[in-house]
């Protein structure tokens, strides 16, 4: 096509853009609060409270209720759609508690992984039919940003040249959608850390995928200063003998995304996947300390790294909100604190002991 | 896709590569790009009066190559064309050698020119990859550490197609690939022709869905990105096109593409001058690297014409003239380096253009 049709105006793509910004100002990240009713119920069964719809009520709000001290380190929340129109006690709407403290509220919008045929147990996501209408209505209803999340494995024999493609379309098209209705796309290939495999594996597994996403991206004229990408760290699978130090885990993420990632994409905001809160947080400070040149805001978008402890302390007490939204301001202090390279805790001897000069990858 | 890595490169090969590719964007230097065909030299010597021999093209390639060690300051590389790669000083010194003593990397033309597209509308890709692996090999052992492939492409209604596009930036990857296998920079170059009536807007609208399918190939292909230059053109508006724009307008716009669509480890961008003049190329330039976009790779020259045009006109083919060419050379060199760190200040006539109109930092 030699032509452009231009899919947005400049003041939607302005919008877009100090949407993207807001959320990922310097020191701040997300909290990825959108566990869908089943993965819910594997938090709560943790923790022996029973998954009611009350009971995720309260949990959010125990999270929403932290004081003023999230207000420089949280950008933006995403829910799940049954948590928008929840309230607190006094009736509060969440989207409101969320929005008049400043930060950015946003709302899942995928419909969960399904089977590619033919395929060695990959999937893609589902999500885009009347996304357009549910964009609408999430926008009126207050959310400014969306995230999808598609999923890869690393084996032997995947993510197969079909998976990559597939679901880098499939990223694209939500987009592409949800940028004509005001909504920031954040785009989330998850690369599993399932497996065996090496760190340089998973790098070069992350490289591909990421080639692929932001080439669809641009076929499908996506407007990249208006979204953000939520990745996976390079890290080696859980079952991989070898151990790497904090400081090479942020230069594989970092090798990665350089060799990938437009300078044009406002911020990239990593999931935790697997990692603990501690190790989500040493990395991520790890990553900000790269001596590479990092374009990008690299922040942090944790749904576990921000919550287990939280959880752990609450255990469906009520006694226990306080002590469990102190758990969570905590993570989310420490973690914005990372997000700027500035976190100097993280007792974790070995990650800070080998230090690996910048090479090439 | 394939879910194993077969590295391509161990880690001293990319080290090396690197390493050339940062020596020749190092900061306030750019390219000579002395590698016209002996056809496209013909087109230079003409207009001065002066025979298209292969002694006139050695004398003037000397003046070049000569100039005093001003240039060594703002001057990383120069890309020669095959012949001018085995020719000698007049002492008898070989050109690749003394430009190499000067701390210069040599480069090298290895594409063999473009062929038609057929069934499209008057598209090409380019020729050259039969049998470039040992040519890159002998280019290394006589002094070359980067290489240039220049791919083309033009604006219409109907162009560039997605043939084109996908072809081109194929063969670039390819070319890539060959030349890191045998220890040579590529500089990969995806040139839009500014011929047409089109505006900025829509030259950058193709430059970057052009970059971005390039990218992708060299992600298929497994090139080392950080043992690249990419030497695209500016976005600028066709040359019959009536609109009039800023120089900052043409430095966002330019910036915007390549912030939509380089990743940032790619080690240097270096620039066509195409058909502007020598301080229009300059001003440009500067313009780009002022602009207020973040700009993680080295944004500097590769310029032929546009640092050759007075030299060439001081010159017209006599001896005398050697040294007041040289200089003229050594002037576009000098403002090119500065212009490269976004330090030059143009005294003279910036043509119609004019610095005054700013444009604010604006989505686009």
């Amino acid at each position: 096509m030699t032509h452009q049709f231009p899919a947005l105006s400049s003041g939607q793509k302005q919008e877009l853009q100090e949407i993207a910004l807001r959320i990922v100002t310097p020191g701040k990240g997300i909290l990825a609060a959108d566990e869908s009713v089943g993965s819910m119920a594997k938090r709560l069964n943790q923790i022996g409270v029973e998954n009611t719809e009350e009971n995720r009520r309260q949990y959010r709000q125990i999270l929403f209720r932290a004081d003023d001290r999230i207000n420089s380190c949280i950008g933006g929340v995403i829910f799940f759609h049954e948590t928008l129109y929840q309230h607190a006690d006094d009736g509060t709407p969440f989207v409101k508690m969320i929005k008049d403290r400043g930060i950015t509220v946003g709302i899942k919008v995928d419909k969960g992984v399904v089977p590619l045929a033919g395929t060695n147990g990959e999937s893609t996501t589902q999500g885009l039919d009347g996304l357009s209408e549910r964009c609408v209505q999430y926008k009126k209803d207050g959310a400014n940003f969306a995230k999808w999340r598609c999923v890869f494995k690393i084996s032997e024999t995947t993510p197969s040249k079909l998976s990559i493609e597939e679901n880098a379309n499939v990223l694209a098209r939500y987009s592409s959608i949800c940028q004509q209705h005001g909504i920031v796309p954040i785009v989330e290939p998850e690369i599993l850390s399932d497996g065996d495999h090496d760190l340089r594996r998973c790098q070069y597994v992350t490289e591909k995928v990421l080639a692929a996403l932001y080439k669809a991206m641009s076929d499908h004229h996506v407007y990249l200063e208006g979204t953000l990408l939520k990745p996976n760290m390079a890290t080696p699978g859980h079952s991989c003998p070898t151990k790497y130090s904090a400081e090479e885990v942020a230069m594989a993420t970092v090798t990665a995304l350089r060799r990938t990632v437009p300078p044009a994409v406002t911020g990239v905001t990593f999931l935790s996947g697997g990692q603990s809160e501690e190790e989500a947080s040493v990395h991520l400070n790890a990553i900000n300390n790269c001596s590479l040149v990092k374009p990008w805001a690299l922040t942090f978008s944790y749904g576990r790294a921000l919550q287990v402890s939280a959880l752990k302390t609450w255990r469906g007490h009520k006694e226990n909100e306080s002590a469990a939204t102190e758990q969570f301001i905590k993570r989310a202090e420490v973690n914005g604190l990372a997000c700027q390279g500035k976190y100097t805790g993280g007792g974790d001897s070995e990650s800070d002991q080998i230090y690996v000069a910048n090479h090439a990858y | 896709m394939m879910p194993h890595q077969y590295p391509a490169l161990t880690t001293e090969q990319k080290k090396e590569l690197q390493e050339i590719a940062e020596r020749i964007t190092a900061p306030g230097k750019g390219i000579l790009a002395a590698d016209e065909s002996t056809g496209s030299m013909g087109k230079r010597l003409n207009p001065i009066g002066v025979e298209n021999t292969e002694e006139n093209r050695r004398l003037y390639r000397q003046l070049l190559f000569t100039a005093d060690e001003r240039m060594d300051a703002c001057i990383g590389g120069v890309i020669f064309f095959h012949e001018t790669l085995y020719q000698n000083a007049d002492d008898g010194t070989n050109f690749s050698q003394l430009i190499k003593d000067r701390g210069i990397v040599v480069g090298i033309k290895v594409d063999k020119g473009v062929v038609p597209l057929a069934g499209t509308d008057g598209e090409t890709t380019t020729q050259g990859l039969d049998g470039l692996a040992e040519r890159c090999a002998q280019y290394k052992k006589d002094g070359a550490d980067f290489a240039k492939w220049r791919s083309v492409l033009k604006i219409s209604d109907n162009t560039p197609s997605e043939l084109a596009i996908m072809e081109n930036a194929n063969v670039l990857a390819r070319y890539a690939s060959i030349c890191q296998q045998n220890g040579i920079v590529p500089i990969v170059e995806p040139e839009i022709l500014p011929d047409g009536d089109h505006d900025l807007k829509r030259c950058q609208y193709i430059t970057e869905k052009v970059l971005s399918a390039v990218y992708k190939a060299l992600s298929d292909h497994h090139v080392y990105l950080e043992g690249t230059l990419l030497k695209p053109n500016m976005v600028t508006p066709g040359h019959s096109c009536p609109q009039k724009y800023t120089n900052e307008e043409i430095a966002m716009a330019t910036v915007t593409a390549l912030r939509r669509t380089v990743p940032p480890a790619v080690t240097g961008v270096t620039f066509l001058s195409g058909g502007q003049s020598e301080e229009e190329a300059s001003i440009n330039l500067n313009a780009i690297n002022t602009c207020p976009l973040g700009k993680p790779w080295a944004l500097t020259f590769s310029y032929g014409r546009a640092l050759q045009a007075s030299a060439l006109n001081a010159w017209r083919g006599e001896r005398d003239n050697e040294k007041a060419a040289a200089e003229e050379f050594l002037k576009r060199a000098e403002v090119n380096g500065l212009a490269a760190q976004g330090k030059y200040e143009s005294t003279g006539d910036s043509g119609a253009a004019g610095q005054s109109l700013y444009v604010a930092n604006h989505a686009y």
